[in-house]
Formats: C-alpha cells, sequence, structure tokens
C-alpha cells in the first residue's frame, strides 16, 4: 500500500494539516502536497479509468507528464474538470472527485471494452466511421458517449475572475531549477532585464530530490542562496507558479501565472496571463523520464522511477513497501537508494543492461540491494494494483524465469528533453545516439527578427543531464542570450559518474503478441505497442499520420510520457532508424491554459466595447428591443403594452405610412473625402459618376470590390467644390474607410484627397411619412418645401434652435428628410421632432420596420440581397453603373466571362400563390438532381417578410432568368412539408412610381 | 506576433496594432486587360518559403500603410519602408542579396 512516512517530506509543513475530500472520503494531507503526494499519502493509487478500454488507472509521474490523475476538483461556480493532480496543490477543504468511469471508480462498467480490447485496436474511430455506418451510429455511438468523456463540463459560470498583464525584458528564462537560477545569475549579473519564471511554487527542480552537489554544498542551500542573491537584483524579476505555455514569433511569450489556485475564494485573480515580449529566451526546461514498455506497465503501481523519488523525498509518501526497480541507466538507482534509505524494501532492481558496475549500481549493492542485470520485466501481476513481477531475459522472448511479489514498480527507460520551447517557433532537434535522445541542435535555433538565435536551450533540456554538465552549460547559454561573454565561473557541481543507458523500446525485446498487446504506450488514450505496429503494418508511415490514426499522443499529456517511445516502436516497424521517423511537431501550449485566463476580463458586460447613439437612452426608457448591429446597438422596435415583436413592427410601419415616424439612423457610415482629386477618387471607387454630382445634390452609389463583387452602397453628398460625403452601411463605415486608404496610400499616392470618418461625430435622424414635412416646419428655422428642397437634394440650416444639414432622401419609400446634427444634440433634436410630431401620431421606429418598409419598396439591403459572390447588374441596378468610365474598382472583374453570363440568379420579386411568408434561406427547387444525387435548385429567397401594409407576404430573390422570368410560378423548399407556391413579380410591392418619396 | 517597425511614426508595433494587407507590390491590371493578366492580379500570389515583400497597416497607431520585407522561413526583418513605391528600396534589395546569396531578387 502507499503511505505517508513518519519524517521527511522536504516541501511539506507538517504543522499544518489540511482536510480535504476525494469521492466523498474525508482525508488528510500538509500544507506542501500536492493533490497527487495527498492522495497518494492515503493510500489513493486508483484515480481514474483508461479513455477506451477504462482499465484501472494511478499515479505515473509527478509532474506536468501525468497522464492518468485528473479529476474533477470544487464544487458550483468553482467545479473544474481534468484537473492534473500532480501540478494542483492542496488546500484545505478542497473537494476532489474521479472521472471517466461508471457507474462507479471501483466498478466500472465500460471495463467491458477491456474484454473487446482484440476489436478496439488501433485506427478502432477511422473503421468505425467508415462501415459500416449504422453500426457507428446506432451501437458504437451511444455507448461510447454513455461511458466515457474526459470530465464532466461545468455547469455553473466560473465564479472567478482572471486578468492579463504584459511585460518585456532582455532575456527570458523559463524554468527555475538550477540551470535557470544559474543563467538567471549570469543575464542579471550583466546587467540586463531578466524575468525567470518556474511553474512549480519552489526552486531548485529536480537537484535536491537527486542528491546534487554544488559548490561543495547540498544543492538545497546553493538553490536558497542564488535565490536571494537573484532577489536583490533589481533588474531580475522572479516568478514561482508561472508557465511559460507557448514561445510565437519574435520573442512572444504567453504564460499562465496560478495566483489563487491554491486559496479559491480570496478575493486574488485565480490566474493571469503574461504577454511577454523578450529579446532572447533561454529555455531551461529540464527532461522529462520516459516509462519502459512491459506487459502490465498501466496497472496502477507502477511508474516513474523519477517520480516515486519525488514522492519519497518532497512529499514523505511510499508508494509501495515493497518496489521493484527496472531500468536501463543508472539514474534509477538513486530511486532504489531513496527508498533504501526511507526504510522501505526493494526486493530487486531489474537493470536490462548486460552490465552495471558504476558508482550508483556499487553503491546500490553495497546497501544489500539485490541487482540483477540484463534481466526485464516479463509481466506485472495485478488488477486494480501491483502484486508482483514476472523476470526474464531482456535479451530473451519473456520466459519467466522468477516471480516476485511487490506492491509498486519504478520504471526508468532514459530522459528526453523538454523541447517545446525550442521547438515552438521552429528550432531543430537532433537524435543524440549515446543518450537516446532528441536533442536541441544548436546550429538551427529558432530565429528572430534580427536573423538571431531567438532561444538558447541549457540544461537538461538541452540534453546535459548530469549537475557538473548542466551548470557551465546554462552559464554560457545565458551568456549567449544576454549578449556579453561569461564573467566568472558557473557553480560547480560535485561529479558523479554514470554509465550510458542502453535504449530498451520494448521489454523484454522479443516480446511475442501477447506481451506487446499488453505493453502501453500512450495511458491515458490506451495506446499500445501492438497497435502502433498494426499501423505501421497498415502503411501508415508517418509520424504525424500514425499520431492521427492511433491517437498515440493525442491525450490530455499532450504524448509527453511516451511520443518517444512510440515513435521507437514506428521505426523499429518499419525497419528505418528513429531520427528517420522523426517527431511530431511540439504546439503550444505546453500545458493546458484555461479559458478563463485567455478570455481575461473580456466577459460580461465588457466582452466588447459597445457603440451607442446618443439617442441610445430614450430607446431604452422607451422599452426598445435592442439588436447588435456590428458593435452597435439599434433599436428592432418599441413594443407597447403586451405587443409581440412582430406587432410593435407592424403597428410601426402602418403609423409611418399613413403618418409619420422616426427612425434613429445615427449609426450609418460617414466619411468625407476631400481634395482636388477628390472627385475622380470617387470615380474610381463608385460604379457611377460622382465627380460630375451638383453641389446640393444627393446621388445613391455603389462600390464594388475589385473582383467585381458589392460590397457596400449609400448616398453620396457633395458639400462644396472639392468636398463630398460618403454614406455607407452602418456595419461598413471603418472597413470602407480603410478600402479608401488602401488604395489612396497602395495605388494612387500621388492623388491629393484626404479622408475622414466623422461617423460618430453626427448623430442622424430619419422623419418619414406623409406628415414628415409638417413636423420638420412646426419646428421651424429654415424652408423645408418641395420646390426649395426636392427629393435627392439637401440643404443646411437650422431646426429647433439646432444646426443641422437636411437630406431629401428616402429609404422608407414615403417621404422623407433624413438629419444630421452634431452628436452632442441629437437627443435634443429627436425630443423636439418627437414633441412636434405629436399632433400627427408620431412613432418612433426600429430597424425591422425600416428592412420591412425598404423591401415593400424593393430596395436592396447590403448582407441580405448580397454576400459577396453578388454584382450590381445581378441585382438589376445596371442603371448605377457607369457606361463611360473607362475605369472603376471591379469593372475589370465584372467582365469576367462567368460574371456575364445570361444565365446568373438575379433579382426579383416573390408573391406566394396562398399569402404566406416564405422561410428565411428558402430554395427555388428545379427539376432533377445534381451529381451528388441532390435536387437542383435555380434561385434563393433573399429577403423574406410579412408586409402588413399590403397585407401578406413579400419576398425579394434570385432566381435564374431574374425579371424575365416574371408570371412564372416556381417552388420553394420548406424545411417541413410541401414546397411553397409562389409567383415572379416585380420586386418594386409598394408605390412603383415612387410619387410618395418625390412628393 | 511579429514585430515591425512603422516606417512613418518609427513605433515599433506588433499584432494588437498591425493589420496585414498581402503581398507587396502588385501591379493592377483593370479594364483591358487579358483574362491572364486580370487572373495573375487578382489571385495569383507568390507562396515563397524565404523572401517576401508584403503589405502592413499601422492600423491601431497612425493608420498608413508600409511595406516589409521578411523571411518567411526564419522571420527575420529585411526592412520596413513607405508603401508608395512600386519596387523595394535598392539598399534593401542589396541589403537582402547579401543575407541570403541564393534570393534570385526582385522580380
Ligand atoms: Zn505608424
Amino acid at each position: 500500500m502507499s503511505t505517508r512516512l513518519s519524517k521527511g517530506g522536504r516541501l511539506l509543513d507538517r504543522s499544518k494539516a489540511l482536510d480535504f475530500v476525494f469521492n466523498g472520503k474525508r482525508l488528510k494531507g500538509y500544507q506542501g502536497d500536492t493533490l497527487a503526494s495527498a492522495l497518494l499519502g492515503n493510500d489513493q493509487m486508483l484515480l481514474g479509468r483508461s479513455f477506451k478500454y477504462h482499465r484501472p488507472r494511478g499515479l505515473v509521474a509527478s509532474g506536468a507528464e501525468e497522464p492518468n490523475a485528473l479529476v474533477h476538483l470544487g464544487q458550483g461556480g468553482r467545479f473544474e474538470p481534468n484537473q492534473r493532480t500532480t501540478t494542483t496543490e492542496l488546500y484545505a477543504g478542497a473537494e476532489l472527485s474521479s472521472q471517466n468511469h461508471w457507474p462507479s471508480l471501483e466498478f466500472d462498467v465500460g471495463a467491458v471494452n477491456n474484454a473487446f480490447a482484440r476489436f478496439l485496436v488501433g485506427g478502432f474511430y477511422y473503421k468505425t466511421f467508415i462501415h459500416p455506418r449504422f453500426a457507428w451510429k446506432h451501437v458504437f455511438e451511444p455507448v461510447i458517449r454513455q461511458s466515457a468523456g474526459l470530465g464532466k463540463a461545468p455547469k455553473e459560470a466560473d465564479a472567478d475572475h482572471y486578468e492579463q498583464a504584459y511585460d518585456f525584458c532582455d532575456v527570458l528564462i523559463a524554468g527555475g531549477g538550477i540551470a535557470g537560477l544559474q543563467a538567471a545569475l549570469v543575464a542579471g549579473q550583466a546587467g540586463k532585464r531578466v524575468i525567470l519564471l518556474e511553474q512549480t511554487p519552489y526552486w531548485g527542480g529536480r537537484a535536491p530530490v537527486d542528491g546534487d552537489v554544488i559548490d561543495g554544498r547540498p544543492a538545497a542551500d546553493w538553490i536558497a542562496a542564488t535565490v536571494a542573491d537573484l532577489a536583490k537584483m533589481p533588474n531580475v524579476t522572479l516568478k514561482t507558479r508561472c508557465m511559460a505555455a507557448g514561445v510565437y514569433d519574435h520573442g512572444y511569450i504567453l504564460a499562465e501565472e496560478r495566483v489563487a489556485d491554491h486559496t479559491p475564494g480570496d478575493g486574488r485573480p485565480k490566474k493571469r496571463l503574461w504577454r511577454i515580449r523578450a529579446t532572447r529566451i533561454v529555455a531551461a526546461t529540464g527532461a522529462l523520464e520516459r516509462p519502459l514498455s512491459f506487459a502490465g506497465n498501466d496497472i496502477p503501481g507502477v511508474m516513474l522511477a523519477s517520480a516515486v523519488r519525488d514522492y519519497v523525498v518532497n512529499w514523505a509518501v511510499s508508494p509501495g513497501d515493497r518496489t521493484v526497480v527496472v531500468t536501463n541507466n543508472d539514474d534509477a538507482y538513486r530511486t532504489a537508494i531513496a527508498l533504501k534509505e526511507a526504510g522501505l524494501a526493494v526486493p530487486v532492481i531489474l537493470d536490462a543492461r548486460a552490465s552495471a558496475n558504476g558508482p550508483l549500481p556499487t553503491k546500490a549493492r553495497a546497501m544489500g540491494i539485490r541487482v540483477e542485470a540484463g534481466k526485464a520485466i516479463a509481466k506485472v501481476k495485478g488488477g486494480k494494483r501491483v502484486t508482483g513481477v514476472a523476470i526474464c531475459l531482456q535479451a530473451g522472448e519473456g520466459a519467466v524465469l522468477e516471480e516476485i511479489a511487490c506492491d509498486a514498480v519504478a520504471m526508468s527507460g532514459g530522459w528526453s528533453p523538454v523541447v517545446h520551447l525550442w521547438s515552438h517557433c521552429g528550432g531543430k532537434l537532433l537524435w543524440d545516439e549515446a543518450q537516446a535522445m532528441f536533442r536541441p541542435d544548436a546550429t538551427k535555433p529558432p530565429t528572430s527578427h534580427d536573423g538571431q538565435a531567438l532561444v538558447y536551450a541549457v540544461g537538461a533540456a538541452n540534453g546535459h543531464l548530469q549537475a557538473t554538465a548542466i551548470l557551465p552549460d546554462a552559464a554560457q547559454g545565458a551568456a549567449a542570450a544576454a549578449g556579453v561573454t561569461p564573467s566568472g565561473v558557473a557553480a560547480q557541481a560535485a561529479p558523479s559518474d554514470e554509465a550510458p543507458l542502453e535504449p530498451v523500446w520494448t521489454m523484454p525485446q522479443g516480446a511475442p503478441i501477447q506481451l506487446r498487446s499488453k505493453m502501453w504506450l500512450d495511458y491515458q488514450n490506451d495506446v499500445k505497442v501492438s497497435d502502433v505496429q498494426l499501423a505501421a503494418r497498415e502503411g501508415y508511415e508517418s509520424v504525424e499520420h500514425t499520431k492521427r490514426y492511433t491517437t498515440l499522443g493525442m491525450a490530455t499529456d499532450q504524448g509527453k510520457l511516451s511520443n518517444i517511445n512510440g515513435l521507437a516502436v514506428l521505426a523499429q516497424s518499419l525497419n528505418t532508424d528513429i531520427p528517420n521517423v522523426g517527431t511530431t511537431t511540439f504546439r503550444p501550449p505546453y500545458t493546458p491554459v484555461t479559458l478563463g485566463a485567455l478570455a481575461g476580463e473580456s466577459r460580461g458586460e465588457i466582452f466588447q466595447p459597445l457603440r451607442k447613439t446618443p439617442i441610445n437612452d430614450w430607446h431604452l426608457k422607451h422599452n426598445a428591443y435592442m439588436e447588435p448591429v456590428g458593435l452597435w446597438r439599434r433599436a428592432y422596435c418599441y413594443p407597447k403594452g403586451g405587443e409581440t415583436h412582430s406587432q410593435a413592427v407592424d403597428r410601426e410601419i402602418l403609423a409611418v405610412r399613413s403618418g409619420v415616424g422616426l427612425l434613429d439612423a445615427s449609426t450609418l457610415g460617414k466619411l468625407i473625402v476631400k481634395g482636388p482629386d477628390a472627385g475622380r477618387f470617387l470615380d474610381m471607387l463608385y460604379t457611377n459618376v460622382m465627380s460630375n454630382l451638383g453641389i446640393g445634390k444627393c446621388r445613391y452609389g455603389l462600390m464594388c470590390t475589385e473582383a467585381g463583387f458589392l460590397t457596400d452602397d449609400g448616398v453620396v453628398i457633395r458639400l462644396d467644390e472639392d468636398t463630398w460625403l460618403c454614406h455607407t452601411t452602418t456595419g461598413g463605415a471603418e472597413r470602407i474607410h480603410a478600402h479608401m486608404e488602401d488604395w489612396l496610400q497602395c495605388e494612387w499616392w500621388d492623388w491629393q484627397v484626404y479622408t475622414a470618418n466623422v461617423t460618430e461625430q453626427y448623430a442622424q435622424i430619419a422623419v418619414a411619412g406623409p406628415k414628415a414635412r409638417k413636423v420638420l416646419e412646426k419646428l421651424g428655422g429654415m424652408d423645408v418645401s418641395a420646390e426649395t428642397m426636392p427629393f435627392m437634394t439637401f440643404k443646411e440650416g437650422t431646426l429647433a434652435g439646432l444646426p443641422v444639414r437636411v437630406h431629401r432622401i428616402s429609404f422608407s419609400g414615403e417621404l422623407s428628410y433624413e438629419i444630421a446634427v452634431p452628436a452632442g444634440h441629437g437627443l435634443a433634436l429627436w425630443e423636439a421632432l418627437m414633441e412636434a410630431g405629436q399632433e400627427h401620431g408620431i412613432v418612433a421606429y426600429g430597424t425591422e420596420a425600416m428592412h420591412v418598409m425598404r423591401a415593400e419598396k424593393g430596395f436592396i439591403m447590403m448582407g441580405d440581397e448580397t454576400d459577396g459572390t453578388v454584382i450590381p447588374q445581378d441585382l438589376n441596378l445596371g442603371w448605377a453603373i457607369s457606361k463611360k468610365k473607362a475605369d472603376y474598382l471591379g469593372k475589370r472583374g465584372q467582365e469576367r466571362t462567368y460574371l456575364a453570363s445570361p444565365d446568373r440568379w438575379k433579382l426579383a420579386g416573390f408573391e406566394t400563390l396562398d399569402g404566406s411568408v416564405i422561410p428565411d434561406g428558402a430554395y427555388i427547387l428545379a427539376p432533377g438532381v445534381n451529381a451528388n444525387g441532390q435536387g437542383n435548385v435555380q434561385g434563393r429567397v433573399t429577403s423574406t417578410y410579412y408586409s402588413p401594409t399590403l397585407k401578406k407576404g413579400i419576398a425579394m430573390g434570385l432566381i435564374k432568368g431574374g425579371l424575365s422570368r416574371m408570371g412564372d410560378v416556381v417552388e420553394f423548399s420548406a424545411i417541413t412539408g410541401q414546397p411553397i407556391k409562389a409567383k415572379v413579380v416585380d420586386p418594386v410591392f409598394y408605390d412603383k412610381e415612387g410619387e410618395k418619396q418625390n412628393g | 506576433m511579429l514585430i515591425l517597425e512603422c516606417p512613418y511614426c518609427g513605433v515599433k508595433a506588433e499584432e494588437t496594432e498591425l493589420s496585414p494587407g498581402g503581398e507587396a507590390h502588385l501591379k493592377r491590371f483593370g479594364p483591358g486587360s487579358t483574362d491572364e493578366e486580370f487572373e495573375a492580379y487578382m489571385f495569383a500570389r507568390k507562396n515563397p518559403k524565404g523572401v517576401h515583400f508584403e503589405r502592413w497597416r499601422h492600423a491601431y497607431g497612425c493608420g498608413k500603410w508600409f511595406l516589409a520585407a521578411r523571411c518567411t522561413a526564419t522571420l527575420e526583418v529585411f526592412g520596413t519602408y513607405p508603401a508608395q513605391v512600386s519596387a523595394p528600396p535598392q539598399a534593401l534589395q542589396d541589403k537582402i542579396k547579401a543575407k541570403r546569396p541564393d534570393w534570385k531578387g526582385f522580380q
């Protein structure tokens, strides 16, 4: 069993006991525990189930590479799934529960999958998706959905808050082990601005656990002294609990600081996302131990040798009373020695190498530990917990020589440098044959803006596994990163002779299929040696393809534990060597970053900036239902009493058509274009001619992309000899302004034109309806008669004592004035108009009434009639395209053969035979089927509404042949029921002659 | 995530300030051009692994468009310059040639 030892535990504060709950059981840990060490100290080795076979899963590691021990943590608004117990600190009152099992951790129905393992081999998901299809839909998917799932999604909004912060430095050092500390000393002493990040709460990494001696004193003492020295340097910033998640272009680093993860609810942000700019980066990220692939290496109680050592030394937890150590290197002997020193039993060390005679094996033997060289594990015995191991020759096929009882196995297959930060921006790796590892190729680093190396890998991350080599390497790397020559001498570690490892990719070497199909590579996703070999036989040669086919390395540890083992097996199966197979791509983040931290403060009310018109508060006071239009909030309608939205819209329309209404049109884009070449410029921008527009006149214009497609429309007015004002759609102001600037700056840079976006400088109010003129006349101040101000003209003047520009333009089809007023006067003008209109029953109308009225009038709407594939000619807008102009943006594009084809879908109106409203998005059916067996179509609806004016459904749409189809009866698709019959008609349903708007 | 120096205001700007605009120095083909010319202008974009000239706008800064020469493979930036030219400045071309002898030159 696993238990807490009575003494020791260098990270524990035994004076501070912490109560916590796991699956309803009350347990006790100490300050300094991780969730993992606390659970293990309470003999809780079984922590979850694997994804596919639901095999029992226990702790394997002690850090970020842990694949199994994920739990649900917290309650309600602080509930989080998939919390990695090895990297999460214990706090008082923590509530944990295991995940991925049903109905209980001890008894799991899904484990039945285990019995069918033969059928759930690598590529299972792909094969099942392909055939038979019904089996996936009706058999596999329901079962998998019921039984699997990596944790539950939280049900409540996150009760915590998060923040983001920026920082910058000359040298950023990721990793606070002895390499990172040494690097920080060098860069700090060179006077550079340094940031040192350590993902755990403590400094020094593995050195104190490994018993290193530095500058003649225990590693822990050197670490404490060095941290104290660094803390005194004003140019050095030290951060623990802060994980460098990713390195991006030109020295951008994203780091996640766990501010209050371990003190939930104390008012501080739970996490802080750092966005750091560094000139150079030092990756002192250490190395991770690899498992060995032997049968039963996934049974709870089988752990990495380094993890066993960590639990004993750091947290005084013994994973088992009797631990068998199995290794291909000398380092694992340290684990055996640590166990022995803690008073625990190590029945045997199985060393796959033919001999083991270095100082560490010699020391182990001297302590009375049995060492068996050339031996291997044939099989681990046990179910939910290790009960023993069967021993065989590493060189053989697994014939059992002896069985030894034990309750834990400590394994070591060598070490892999953590090269993630080196690789994120393109640093290359080389295969180190002697150490059987990929390590950074210093001649091919990721580069920065100046073409020089961006990242320097040092220490274990650079392939140096022993302190004697780590410290000088870190000093040298940091000096290079800081751009200085190394001054002074690096700290010196006492040498420890270690014999080279011997690569072991399967144990024993000649293991038959029965054993290979029990050797786990990916513990969480259940990928075994046999699965990778099968993928290779089925033709998967690329490591990237094999990864996706078998799901190797796609679990939440992202292959940290056994990617190298997997690709070594793939290389063997393909009869090639490991560097030929290569690695999969390392992508950020190094470990998962909470979405809350990425969102930061951008949630709730401040999720995004809101744009409000000067009349916004009036709308809210009058019960407006507001809709988002881009970042703007606009009034959709103003329900009264118990009105529904559609009742309100109908009432607003009828009131405008029979009397008068006000629309807040302030959101319309307003761009000033000024200068000697402004007219010439606008002639290039719009499809029609704007240069000959008379001063005081308005003209409707269309803008196209260079490819020819309609992109915006609006009314252009000419203010004076060299000044025009262009109205754009609500969503188009910034985009069209940028479009203008692009062409002015990058193509016609010698033209003298100035543009300004004055959208927010003016409020704009449409006064529409047969009584509109009367309302303006009541305000007084300027002549707005039909004679002085005919349709499509504007005038500047005064209304109700306010400076205004009044345009005779209409989007509703009624007699209409659009009045622009400086934004600060917007509300005053609106209220004055409302009051003046009282006697005519004036109403406020919203965007939906506006939409319906323009459809009744057959006016197009950007985004309804257009979708980026429509040219003006499709919308019968040929009248707004100049035939005289030699050029305008989009002219050449529109000449392309397929855009000039008579087969294009063109605009027409539609009326259903029964007066009903055609559903949004409906297609016009055509006879026959296409190559995919889908019904043919000949058009689609683009705007469809109930018209309260005409008391029936009206629609616009695009149909092959356009207006030439007038009178035809066509069928629109309906999602349910029979197709809807409609007649092709003129799209102008209301006041075809325009008497009302012109009057 | 790139940092580029705006040649107008001298500010070193990154992704919170810049917006990209694709390949630089395109020659516009309007009415009268052949289908091949128009297609090449409209759609055919270089996609080199190596030296590339591209358009950037200091959108949340001075608002100006500028051009940048950089290496798509190493992210090295050779230089930035105002957009009002139809070819990269000769000094910049020389600098690139010195750093990338295999470069075929601006065309
Ligand atoms: Zn600028």
